[in-house]
């Protein structure tokens, strides 16, 4: 039924006509479909929703979608009711009926679905709670709110409108400007202005020009790309197109991991409906004598990947090594092309810069830091999940005030931005307003929004370990500082987390890391000794406990702690006996058990078997 | 594209299934990357016949194959079991306990990361960050996730998996 738009009267036509075939539409159901709920049963619960809904024979009427992620994964799966706009959590497939029955139906709302707060106060809709309360969504406005695979549900809310205007009324230079007037810097993590790049690439001689679009988040505990490409792919293509436009380029690529199959699908269904209406591809869009194609290729697992010209190396199918920049790939990049390559969220924000103004982008954030970021909230906090603030705001605001702090009255001890590549953050700095500039200045880095809270009981040597052990397996090898220099710190702290550290490691981290800064070629080696010098500096004295005492005093380092239970509090259920796989722990029943030190693999089944918590680590 | 079941070493790997994939991909200009990736859907893994059969018909020296096919971790080299596990190794996860629920697999199944067990039925695999970390510690089965594990909850769910099994 899709027709080719032609022109903005088309695409306005199609709008109309939208709107007037959703009118017969009454309720709306739309269950979170992101990873996060899939993985709590929201498939199910979709399934759920569609046999009542069959039964009832309102299929015309009532509109059951799956949209991307709202963001608020802890409480999932999430269901929004429309009209109404009413928000429940953790939704179960036996709560459908009722959820028809009363809200559907009656108008009411189920207090038990509800969002309820640390106060005790029922939330019905998601703006009034604190979690999206004090958010500044913009890229994730639509996430959680349409249908991905439905190219109808991004036009109805404005979709396209930026790309008609674009083609329509702005020359390339006008669209640089705008970005340019916006300050928009890349969201991937190096920061650097989108409009310079732009323009660089535009004006790079040579007939064929690329955009290519950066959707390796390879971070770990990173999922704010995911979570676009998943619950908004068009906002990505129609940056992409625009980008293109003002570039000159009548090719594009999608780079995106192997471990986001969802979010593969629905890009790839994007761009199928996006060639249906004649956005893509042909010769000739909006009759405006200009082409363009888009493609996803998908990775190959390889962190190292996410740089430039080792994306650039893998499109070509070759085996992903970064090369020196003396050329930059705005002027020789993928098959030796200007090409121009853009992060998702960066990609993301363009539709919306050109629809809302500049001006308007660039009143949010800090002096040299404009707009919004989108946050992946996770590790020790109550409420995580994506979440989406202007820049400038404090980490204390994002992991208080939307985070809602640490959970079981642990202590905070400090905040992991910049994936590998970035530091931990500790509680002295948590005033300070989040932009890029600021969290380089103390040794870590805005990276692509990965941050990671952690507490008391998160041993910063094993983070630093961890971090290490992590770029271990993914530096490429090419440069020998990096690929020596991190084995060799990674050696250092595994002996250091083993008990067996000595006086003078500390130093010999630091001397290693500097020179792997230094000398090694491309970001991942440059910025792979931050996770180390950033422990150094702020949580030295949990070193030192290490490499003096042998303790580890978050308890963490397995050759550091025993497990005990605790005589007084065992009542002799037998429970840990059961489940331990080793046979360490002895005792007769409704008599204090006790644990054989010396057959303990200190895998931790005995403490989470415990129903009164008398194991203790020491 | 279906994955087939329960290839061993010894079944003979299918060369047409080869020969259409590559003739699916001759108009790229990268492409081999993309190849692998069909093979490695269609076969579970990346057979040396198939490997060798590519090198021929593109007139890729086998040396260069191997090269870029080992560089990248999704590619495997031996056949794989009817379910992969994926325990992430994301950040989030690592500080929710990942590395319990790593060696709990381990030990249940017998096996290191990368192996499979004798009876061909898992495959034990470390991802970097599956990108739901929101529910850590996370792991993956075959396409499944499954979040907000501890190695009790880990252990249920072995078994619920062998227990599919019996019942097929």
């Amino acid at each position: 039924m899709s027709e080719v738009i032609k022109s903005r009267e088309d695409l306005k036509n199609l709008y109309c006509r939208i709107l007037e075939e959703r009118k017969r539409i009454k309720f709306s159901i739309t269950i979170c479909g992101g990873t996060g709920c899939r993985a709590q049963g929201s498939e199910n619960l979709r399934d759920a929703f569609e046999r009542e809904i069959k039964k009832r024979a309102w299929e015309k009427i009532c509109k059951i979608k799956m949209s991307g992620c709202h963001g608020f994964c802890e409480m999932g799966p999430i269901v929004l009711i429309n009209p109404g706009d009413i928000f429940y959590v953790k939704v179960k497939a036996e709560d459908v009926s009722e959820i028809i029955e009363k809200t559907i139906i009656k108008g009411q709302y189920i207090e038990r679905l509800c969002y309820k707060g640390n106060d005790g106060e029922i939330y019905t809709h998601d703006v009034d709670i604190p979690f999206y309360k004090y958010q500044k969504r913009f890229v994730l406005r639509l996430n959680g709110r349409i249908d991905p695979t439905s190219i109808e549900d991004y036009i109805i809310n404005g979709g396209y409108s930026a790309l008609v205007r674009v083609l329509c009324e702005m020359s390339q230079d006008e669209v640089i400007n705008e970005i340019a007037n916006s300050q928009l810097r890349g969201r991937g993590g190096g920061g650097f202005s989108t409009a310079r790049k732009w323009k660089s690439c535009k004006d790079a001689p040579g007939d064929i020009h690329y955009v290519i679009c950066n959707g390796d988040e390879g971070d770990p505990g990173a999922f704010m790309d995911r979570s676009i490409m998943e619950g908004n792919p068009h906002s990505v293509l129609e940056g992409m197109m625009i980008g293109a436009y003002a570039i000159g380029s009548s090719q594009g690529y999608i780079y995106v991991r192997a471990e986001y199959p969802l979010a593969v699908k629905h890009l790839q269904k994007a761009i199928e409906d996006a060639y249906s209406y004649g956005l893509l591809g042909n010769e000739n869009i909006l009759g405006k004598g200009y082409g363009f194609d888009i493609k996803i290729i998908i990775g190959g697992g390889a962190f190292v990947c996410g740089e430039s010209t080792a994306l650039m190396a893998s499109l070509q199918g070759e085996v992903g090594e970064p090369r020196a920049k003396f050329i930059h790939t705005v002027e020789s990049g993928l098959w030796e092309k200007p090409t121009n390559l853009n992060n998702v969220e960066t990609w993301a924000n363009i539709p919306l810069i050109i629809n809302s103004g500049s001006k308007k982008f660039a009143s949010l954030g800090t002096e040299n830091s404009k707009g919004t970021k989108v946050f992946s909230l996770v590790g020790k906090i109550k409420n995580t999940g994506l979440v989406e603030v202007p820049m400038g705001i404090t980490l204390r605001e994002i992991i208080y005030k939307i985070g809602g702090g640490i959970p079981n009255n642990k202590r905070f001890k400090a905040v992991q931005t910049g994936g590998p590549s970035g530091g931990c953050i500790p509680e002295q700095y948590l005033d300070l307003p989040v932009d890029f500039d600021n969290l380089s200045r103390i040794g870590s880095m805005m990276g692509s929004g990965g941050m990671i809270v952690m507490d008391e009981d998160t041993c910063m040597v094993d983070v630093a370990r961890y971090f290490l052990d992590f770029l271990k397996d993914e530096s490429c090898g090419k440069c020998t500082s990096c690929r020596e220099g991190i084995k060799q710190m990674l050696s250092i702290l595994e002996k250091i987390c083993a008990g067996y550290g000595e006086d003078g490691d500390i130093e010999k981290l630091e001397e290693i890391a500097k020179l792997t800064a230094e000398v090694s070629l491309c970001a991942l080696g440059t910025s792979a000794p931050n996770p180390v010098l950033t422990t150094i500096k702020y949580f030295r004295s949990e070193y030192d406990v290490h490499i003096k005492e042998k303790k580890c005093p978050a308890h963490v380092c397995i050759n550091l702690i025993k497990y005990k239970i605790v005589q007084e509090v065992c009542v002799g259920c037998g429970a840990c006996i059961k489940a331990c796989p080793v046979k360490a722990i002895k005792g007769k029943k409704k008599l204090p058990h006790s644990i054989d030190e010396d057959k303990c693999i200190k895998c931790g089944l005995c403490k989470v078997s415990c129903k009164f918590d008398a194991i203790n680590i020491e | 594209m279906e994955v087939t079941k329960n290839i061993t070493k010894d079944s003979k790997i299918d060369l047409a299934v080869v020969s259409k994939i590559i003739r699916k991909h001759k108009d790229n200009t990268g492409g081999i990357i993309e190849i692998f990736q069909d093979i490695q859907a269609y076969f579970n893994y990346l057979p040396k016949e198939a490997l060798q059969f590519v090198s021929k018909k593109r007139g890729i020296p086998i040396s260069r194959i191997y090269h870029v096919a080992t560089f990248y971790p999704v590619f495997s080299f031996t056949p794989r079991g009817r379910y992969i596990i994926s325990v992430c190794a994301g950040t989030a996860c690592h500080v929710r306990g990942a590395p319990l629920l790593l060696g709990t697999i381990q030990r249940e199944l017998n096996i290191s990361i990368g192996e499979t067990t004798r009876d061909k039925i898992f495959t034990l695999e470390v991802v970097r960050c599956i990108g739901a970390c929101s529910i850590a510690p996370v792991i993956r089965i075959n396409d499944k996730t499954f979040g907000s594990l501890n190695p009790a909850r880990l252990l249920r769910l072995l078994n619920e998996y062998r227990k599919e099994l019996k019942y097929e």
